[in-house]
C-alpha cells in the first residue's frame, strides 16, 4: 500500500482521523451506556465526529474518497493522535478522553474557524457541535469528581492515565500554519485545570508524552490497540474488494 | 363500631360505589367517542395496567432491540451507512425514553419497569431474540422487523390513551424513516455483486418468519386481545395486521429481486390477499419463554450495563444532592 502523500491534504488527513477514530470508539458505547440519556448522547457526539471526518477525509486527496482512506488504509498510514484510539475503558475513563479531546478540538477550531484556509467553514459548524461535547465532558467530569469516593478515584485515575497522550495535541501540524500552537497549549490546560480543580480532582503532573511517541500519532506510530480497532473497523469493506455499499 | 360509625362508613362506601359507576360511565362514553384518555382522568385498574405492561414492553424492545443493530457499528462498510446506522440506533434510545416517560403518566417509575425487564418479569419483542450475523441482517432489520413495527404500531397512534397515541406519533415517523432506508441498503446488495446478493438473500431467508411471529399469537389463541380492542387500546386483531404486512411485502421483494422462504405464498383471488405458510408456533413458545438464540445473551448485555453504570448514577445523584440540583 502505497504512502498516502504528505501535502497540505496532510492536515485534512490528520483532523480527519482524530475525528474518524474516536467516533469509532464512541460508536463502541452502543448498548452499554449506563443511562439512556448517554446512550444518546454518545451516539450524537459520535455522529458528529463521523460527520466532520467524512467532510475531512474528502477533502483530504483528490484521488481516493472517503470510505477508501476510511477502509484501505493500514495504521501506519493513519495520522489521528493516540489518545483518540485509546480503549474506552470504564465511563470515567471516556469521559477524561472527551474531556482532553474536545477542549483541544474546540479551541484548534476555534482558531481554524477565524482563518482563512480550505478548513474555516468546516470548522465554524465544528466549534458549535465541540462546543456542545465539551460541555458535555466537563458537566460529567464534574458529576464524577464531585460524586462519590468511588466516582472521584475512577475520574482521577481516568485522567492521569490518559495524560501522556496529550503533549502530542500541541505538536503542529502541517498544513495548519495559521495556528498559534502555543496559545492552544495555554488555553487548553487553563481550561482544562479549571474543569478538574472545579470536580475537585488534582490536575496530573506526570510527561505529558510518553519516552518515544511526542507526535507519534501524527507520524504513523500508533499504540497496539489501534491495529485491532482498525482490523474491526475495516473487515467487511476489505472482504468485498471493488463492491458499494 | 359503633352505630353512628357504621352508618357513616356504609354512607361512604355507597357514595364511593355510586361515583365509581358514574367514573366508569364516563369512561366508556369517552373510549366510546373515540376521544382520548388523560393521565388524570379516571380510568379501569386494569385499563391501566394492561397499558403499562404493552407500554413498557415496547420501551422495553426499543432498548433490547439496540444490541443486534449496535452488533454492526463497528464493522459496517462505508462511512455512509455507519452514520446511518448510528443514528438509527440513537433513535431507538430515544424512542425507549418517550415510551418510557409516556408509561410514567400511568403512575410507575422508569426504573421500576427497567428492574422487571432485568429480572425477566416483563418481556420484550422476540425478534430481538435472533442474532445479526452479517451486514444484510442490518437492511432485513430495517425492511421487514420495522416494516412488521410499523403495521402493528401506525394504528396505535389513535389509541385511546393519549400519551402513548402521541408518542407513537413521533415514533412512527422515525420508524418510516428507518424502514426506507433498510430497504435501501438491501437494494444496494441485491443489485451488488453475487456475494452481496446471497448475503441479502439469506439475511431475508431468516428474518421472515420470525418477523411474521412480531404480530404475536393467532387471533384464536391471543389473551389480551378482546379486551384490548374494546378499550381501543388496539383497532385490529393479529392476524389481520399480519396479513395486512404480508400482502405489502410480497411485491416489496419481488422490487428488490429477493424471494421470500414460503413455498406456500401465493395470490389468492377469491381473499384478495396472498396466501401464506403456517408458521412454526413451536418455535415461537419457545423464544418467549427465554429459549431462543440470543435471550441470555440480550438480557445479561442488559443488565452489566446497568450494573457497571451504576456507580455512574449514584455520581450523578449524590452530585446533585450536594448541588442542591432538583432531581427530574
Amino acid at each position: 500500500m502505497s504512502r498516502v502523500p504528505v501535502t497540505s491534504s496532510a492536515a485534512a488527513l490528520a483532523l480527519g482521523d482524530d475525528a474518524l477514530v474516536l467516533s469509532h470508539r464512541l460508536g463502541e458505547w452502543a448498548g452499554h451506556a449506563p443511562v439512556l440519556e448517554e446512550e444518546l448522547a454518545l451516539a450524537n457526539i459520535a455522529l458528529d465526529l463521523l460527520g466532520q471526518a467524512r467532510v475531512l477525509l474528502s477533502m483530504a486527496d483528490g484521488t481516493k474518497d472517503e470510505d477508501e482512506l476510511a477502509f484501505l488504509r493500514e495504521e501506519r498510514d493513519f495520522r489521528n493522535v493516540q489518545l483518540v484510539e485509546q480503549p474506552n475503558g470504564d465511563f470515567a475513563h471516556t469521559i477524561a478522553r472527551q474531556l482532553y479531546f474536545s477542549v483541544y478540538q474546540h479551541l484548534l477550531y476555534g482558531q481554524l474557524s477565524r482563518g482563512t484556509s480550505p478548513f474555516a467553514p468546516l470548522a465554524g459548524k465544528g466549534v458549535l457541535e465541540t462546543a456542545y461535547h465539551r460541555d458535555h465532558a466537563r458537566q460529567w467530569t464534574l458529576r464524577l469528581g464531585d460524586g462519590t469516593a468511588r466516582s472521584k478515584e475512577r475520574m482521577q485515575r481516568g485522567l492521569d492515565s490518559l495524560w501522556r497522550f496529550t503533549g502530542e495535541l500541541f505538536r503542529p501540524v502541517e498544513g495548519l500554519d495559521e495556528v498559534d500552537w502555543a496559545a492552544l497549549e495555554e488555553g487548553w490546560t487553563e481550561e482544562v485545570r479549571s474543569v478538574v480543580e472545579e470536580a475537585t480532582l488534582d490536575m496530573p503532573h506526570g510527561p505529558r508524552v510518553g519516552a518515544w511517541s511526542a507526535g507519534a500519532g501524527r507520524q504513523g506510530l500508533h499504540t497496539e490497540p489501534f491495529g485491532r480497532m482498525l482490523a474491526e473497523m475495516q473487515h467487511l469493506h476489505r472482504s468485498h474488494p471493488g463492491a458499494t455499499w | 363500631m359503633t352505630t353512628v360509625a357504621a352508618a357513616q362508613s356504609k354512607g361512604t362506601a355507597a357514595r364511593d360505589g355510586a361515583a365509581e359507576a358514574e367514573h366508569a360511565q364516563a369512561f366508556e362514553a369517552a373510549v366510546a367517542a373515540d376521544e382520548r384518555i388523560e393521565p388524570r382522568d379516571w380510568m379501569p385498574e386494569e385499563y391501566r395496567s394492561t397499558l403499562v405492561r404493552q407500554m413498557a414492553q415496547h420501551a422495553h424492545s426499543e432498548i433490547i432491540g439496540m444490541q443486534p443493530e449496535a452488533n454492526w457499528i463497528t464493522r459496517a462498510p462505508s462511512l455512509r451507512r455507519k452514520a446511518i446506522l448510528m443514528a438509527k440506533v440513537q433513535d431507538e434510545a430515544g424512542h425507549g425514553l418517550y415510551l418510557y416517560s409516556a408509561a410514567e403518566t400511568l403512575g410507575v417509575s422508569r426504573d421500576e419497569l427497567l428492574d422487571k425487564l432485568h429480572s425477566g418479569r416483563q418481556k420484550y419483542s422476540s425478534i430481538f431474540n435472533y442474532p445479526t450475523l452479517t451486514w444484510a441482517d442490518v437492511g432485513a432489520i430495517g425492511w421487514l422487523v420495522d416494516g412488521a413495527a410499523i403495521t402493528n404500531q401506525v394504528p396505535l397512534c389513535r389509541c385511546s390513551y393519549g400519551p402513548y397515541a402521541r408518542a407513537m406519533v413521533r415514533i412512527c415517523k422515525e420508524e418510516s424513516f428507518h424502514q426506507r432506508q433498510g430497504y435501501e441498503l438491501l437494494l444496494a446488495l441485491s443489485k451488488g455483486t453475487e456475494a452481496q446478493h446471497r448475503m441479502a438473500q439469506d439475511a431475508v431467508d431468516r428474518w421472515w418468519w420470525p418477523s411474521l411471529m412480531m404480530f404475536g399469537p393467532p387471533d384464536s389463541e391471543s389473551a389480551h386481545s378482546a379486551q384490548s380492542m374494546a378499550w381501543k387500546i388496539k383497532r385490529h386483531s393479529n392476524d389481520e395486521l399480519r396479513q395486512r404486512f404480508v400482502d405489502i411485502c410480497v411485491p416489496q421483494a419481488e422490487t428488490l429481486g429477493l424471494t421470500l422462504p414460503d413455498p406456500g405464498l401465493r395470490w389468492n383471488e377469491e381473499r384478495g390477499h396472498y396466501d401464506f405458510g403456517v408458521i412454526d408456533w413451536d418455535e415461537f413458545r419457545q423464544v418467549l419463554k427465554g429459549n431462543g438464540p440470543c435471550n441470555e445473551q440480550r438480557i445479561t448485555q442488559r443488565r452489566r450495563a446497568h450494573e457497571e453504570g451504576a456507580w455512574v448514577r449514584e455520581a450523578a445523584a449524590a452530585y446533585a444532592a450536594k448541588h442542591g440540583e432538583v432531581r427530574a
